[in-house]
């Protein structure tokens, strides 16, 4: 390994924590940052190729942000460039997140902090029904898929079925009615 | 055994989470109850946490569950089990992503995932509503009908926690009126919440 490649999987590493660390709100608000860094400020990656990379961090599973850093870390400089990126992406959540932990057990009892949690609690549901309802927009588009929503809302609600079992299902569901539809696109 | 625990768990997690961020809530919300690692209410908060700290909702929410459960080698446990699956998909079949995420077979697989996601989330949703707003669980209220009579019926504060709707009522109206960071919102909730203390008189 030359200095060069030394340099270059220390620059992703660095560019990745810094994109952990400023972005709140998860891996959809790391797309334009990470965009900005790759593309414009430093041409590592062509824009159409990056657009190709953010759509399948998306299709595969796990979170986006570690998915799209392990993609670009990749596109640029193979298997450590990948574990670079996302080192790089997970080590400032882990480091604040340890942080915070390790002292919020002896404040969560405190008065004060139960009043705020009411108020987050609140803006929590809030976004948690936000992000359903835009995800709905997005899956919803025939008998087929609200049935499926449906009949999903109401094994969570009603029984214990595990939620990977509904998504294995769900997954079977859409490949037999690719072969029922003669493999042809929708 | 708790930390194989808390990795085998969180790899699964990590596996079969489509969607990113939210999507996940429910699948972590479910392997917690399993192990019965927090009670929901300390799960709510680790949520309200994570959107206020910057990163990935994932990594937050693994890290914190597993610090809470194991100490740091729980959470580097969780931490390294919730990123190792895209890691592994990426390291070793990202050739196969790269020709094939136009494939139709691919499309229509979406097509049955994504209804179950969208109906994870809002079953998500509906579960923290529940769990931070109503006072009595639904199934108390069922169960126990000769307990409710036509005054506490009128009573709603008896039933829903008042502040919590009526701060969820100002973030709606906030965010109706003008498109803010979700992080602001979460900010100007706890304001609110803290506030709210002050103002119960009954």
């Amino acid at each position: 390994m030359n200095k060069k490649m030394l340099r270059q999987y220390l620059d992703l590493f660095l560019v990745f924590f810094r994109i952990g660390a400023f972005t709140f709100g998860g891996g959809y608000a790391m797309i334009p940052l990470i965009e900005k860094e790759i593309v414009t400020n430093r041409g590592w990656i062509a824009n159409e190729d990056i657009l190709d990379l953010f759509a399948i961090g998306q299709s595969i599973p796990g979170a986006i942000a570690i998915n799209t850093s392990s993609l670009v870390g990749y596109k640029i400089a193979g298997k450590r460039g990948a574990l670079c990126a996302t080192f790089g992406v997970v080590l400032p959540s882990f480091l604040i997140i340890t942080i915070i932990a390790s002292f919020f057990q002896t404040i969560a009892d405190d008065k004060n902090v139960k009043a705020v949690f009411v108020g987050i609690n609140a803006a929590v549901v809030f976004l948690i029904i936000k992000a359903a309802m835009k995800m709905m927009k997005a899956a919803l588009i025939d008998k087929v898929t609200i049935s499926v929503f449906a009949i999903t809302v109401l094994t969570i609600l009603l029984t214990n079925i595990s939620p990977i079992i509904l998504i294995i299902c769900g997954g079977i569901l859409g490949m037999i009615s690719y072969r029922k539809s003669g493999g042809n696109s929708l | 055994m708790t930390y194989i625990k808390l990795f085998i768990s969180f790899f699964k997690i990590g596996l079969f989470s489509f969607g990113g961020g939210y999507a996940m809530i429910p699948l972590i919300s479910a392997e917690i109850a399993a192990h019965s690692w927090m009670n929901e209410l300390e799960f709510i908060q680790i949520i309200g946490i994570a959107e206020m700290t910057p990163g990935p909702i994932a990594v937050n929410a693994a890290t914190f569950v597993g610090f809470k459960t194991a100490g740091i080698l729980g959470s580097i446990c969780a931490t390294v089990g919730v990123a190792l699956p895209s890691l592994l998909i990426i390291l070793f079949i990202s050739r196969f992503f790269f020709k094939n995420s136009k494939h139709p077979l691919m499309k229509k697989t979406f097509y049955g995932i994504r209804p179950v996601i969208a109906g994870l989330i809002l079953s998500a949703g509906l579960v923290v509503a529940s769990r931070t707003m109503l006072l009595k669980s639904i199934n108390e209220i069922v169960s126990a009908p000769s307990l409710i009579n036509i005054s506490s019926m009128i009573n709603i504060s008896s039933f829903v926690d008042i502040p919590s709707i009526i701060i969820l009522l100002i973030i709606i109206g906030i965010n109706r009126w003008k498109k803010i960071h979700p992080l602001f919102l979460i900010v100007i909730a706890g304001i609110l919440g803290y506030l709210s203390q002050f103002l119960i008189i009954a």
